[in-house]
């Protein structure tokens, strides 16, 4: 279509029709209001509409209203082959492609059946670049956080911080965000010359900063009060909803899914799992879940740690080492339906693979996406709170709207 | 672990419950209208407590077939349990209760489903379009789905 021609005809009616609000003005008793929220503002992240019902500020109901940035991803999905299916995976949580990547490889390689063949050079570098993107997108999560609730300074020194982690990805992979790096059963390539070593750089360099960011935002007066006792999810209705990732965790359950299911090299790794303990206020408030995603990117950063170790020693370098060298010609499982999940920075990402046996293409990719069911928790917590208690909820729950509405 | 739960739902069904091989995690097929008291029995058991819903996936299986199906994956925290619900329906007006009841992440899940293949949740709160405009035709996942060419004046191409 020519770009100079009108394509679309505005009308008052369209935004009325297309995506109706819930509550009715004439239902409504006199001092309750209708506030509509987005999907263009700031502090939803992304295009997230949400209709508030107020009295007064109290906010009485949510009704979010997602499907603004819908992409298609399970259609497109039903008619591409498994290896084109990573870019649009990559798509889903665009700030954390990596991890992304890591599930949708690790259930195609598991329906293949060669989950376990994987060269574990391989899986070290996967683990290493995922934990690395795990932290990009804590950065993220914190930085943007910090700045929904007013404090500006902490976004930067995340951002300029997490350009780092963008360069070593880029380094590794040719792309700043939407990797395509790994393939199902290996690697696009080999980590380059000398990653490993500025990696380790990376490592040192982040972790004094770490504790300037605790010192100057999470243990920050003003930060405190702001957040403690704010939203909190008691642990029966995070489970009820589905809720994983770090909100499940600061609601004071200890369950990562690295450590339950074990998948990958990750029984291999030390590491822990913070979990939230109400130090400030109850257990499950923002402070908490601010909190360990704080304690997150520790714990990420002892993974790192342990795979260069890894990948300088026992899986070092060899000239004649392929990344590629299990990727198969032809991927075609055999006749399955198979679920597999796997921790991203938000919580579970689950695929729901169905193979016929006869095609490349899967019959049926469903994702599971993690933002999609933590955010379904939010009109749960938001009732009886003020609205600028809505605001701090909502950047807590950390939603990535690209994995939201797929 | 699946002759187990075997035997725990079928006492409860009224046509017997059948285990099916060629899935992971195991998985079981039951009757559409075993569905809520399936779910109930697997949810308050002490033997299985399944906690967590994860997942609900809607699956076209094309006119030729003739058949949707709906899977629930359920997941047991406290056991570490994994579970697949598979409940077939006619492609003619295909409905099915909702669970929204026992797991309240069934609900946002649930919609998605009608959205996308237009099964019909019974009992549910609040059933709309999530994704799609409310004023969409059709439900694009199913495999027959031809989208409009225009939508509000913006030309739809693929």
């Amino acid at each position: 279509m020519p770009t100079d021609q009108i394509q679309y005809k505005s009308h008052p009616d369209n935004l009325i029709l297309s995506e109706p609000n819930k509550f009715k003005p004439g239902t409504l008793r006199s001092e309750e209001m209708i506030i509509n929220l987005g999907p263009q503002h700031p502090s939803t992240h992304g295009v997230l509409r949400l209709e508030v019902l107020m009295d007064g500020e109290i906010v009485k109901e949510v009704v979010p209203h997602i499907g603004y940035l819908h992409r298609c991803f399970e259609k497109h999905a039903e008619n591409l082959p498994y290896n084109q299916i990573i870019p649009f995976v990559d798509r889903l949580d665009y700030v954390a492609s990596m991890n992304s990547e890591h599930a949708y490889a690790l259930g195609v390689e598991r329906m293949l059946g060669i989950e376990h063949q994987i060269p574990k050079r391989v899986e070290y570098i996967r683990v290493l670049v995922a934990e690395l993107n795990r932290i990009a997108s804590h950065f993220i999560a914190i930085g943007t956080y910090g700045m929904d609730i007013g404090a500006f300074s902490p976004f930067f020194w995340l951002m300029r911080d997490r350009e780092h982690i963008l360069r070593l990805l880029e380094w590794a992979s040719g792309a700043r965000l939407l990797y395509n790096y790994m393939w199902i059963g290996g690697l696009f390539y080999d980590v380059p010359v000398g990653f490993e070593e500025r990696c380790l750089e990376f490592v040192n360099y982040i972790k004094p900063k770490l504790k300037e960011l605790n010192t100057v935002l999470i243990e920050n007066k003003i930060f405190v009060e702001r957040t403690a006792n704010v939203g909190v999810l008691p642990l029966d209705l995070a489970i009820n909803c589905g809720v994983t990732g770090p909100m499940l965790r600061a609601s004071g359950l200890r369950f990562d899914l690295r450590k339950v299911d074990g998948y990958s090299v990750y029984p291999d790794l030390d590491f822990n799992i913070p979990i939230g303990e109400g130090k400030m206020g109850k257990t499950g408030d923002c402070w908490d879940r601010t909190q360990v995603r704080v304690e997150e990117m520790y714990e990420s950063l002892k993974i790192i740690e342990q795979c260069l170790d890894k990948l300088t020693k026992e899986h070092k370098r060899t000239r004649d080492f392929d990344p590629q060298a299990l990727v198969p010609k032809k991927i075609r499982p055999k006749a399955q339906d198979m679920y597999v999940r796997a921790e991203i920075p938000k919580g579970e990402l689950g695929f729901f693979f169905r193979a016929d046996g006869k095609s490349d293409i899967p019959f049926r990719c469903k994702c599971r996406s993690c933002s999609f069911v933590n955010l379904s928790v939010l009109p749960e917590i938001a009732k009886g709170i003020l609205i600028a208690d809505l605001i701090a909820i909502l950047g807590t729950i950390d939603v990535v709207m690209g994995e939201v509405d797929r | 672990m699946l002759d187990q739960f075997l035997s725990l739902l079928s006492p409860v069904c009224q046509s017997e419950p059948l285990a099916d091989d060629a899935s992971s995690p195991q998985a079981i097929k039951i009757a559409t209208q075993d569905l809520v008291k399936v779910m109930d029995t697997l949810y308050h058991n002490e033997q299985t407590y399944f906690d967590m819903l994860s997942c609900i996936t809607g699956i076209d299986n094309g006119p030729q077939a003739g058949t949707m199906e709906v899977v629930y994956n359920l997941y047991s925290i406290p056991f570490n349990y994994h579970l697949m619900i598979k409940v077939m329906l006619p492609r003619e007006r295909p409905a099915i209760d909702s669970v929204s009841h026992l797991w309240k992440t069934g609900n946002w899940q649930e919609r998605e489903i009608f959205d996308m293949y237009g099964i019909h949740f019974n009992n549910h709160p609040d059933l709309r379009r999530i994704l799609m405009p409310a004023d969409w035709q059709g439900y694009p996942l199913r495999k027959d789905y031809k989208h409009q060419d225009y939508y509000r004046d913006i030309k739809i191409e693929y």
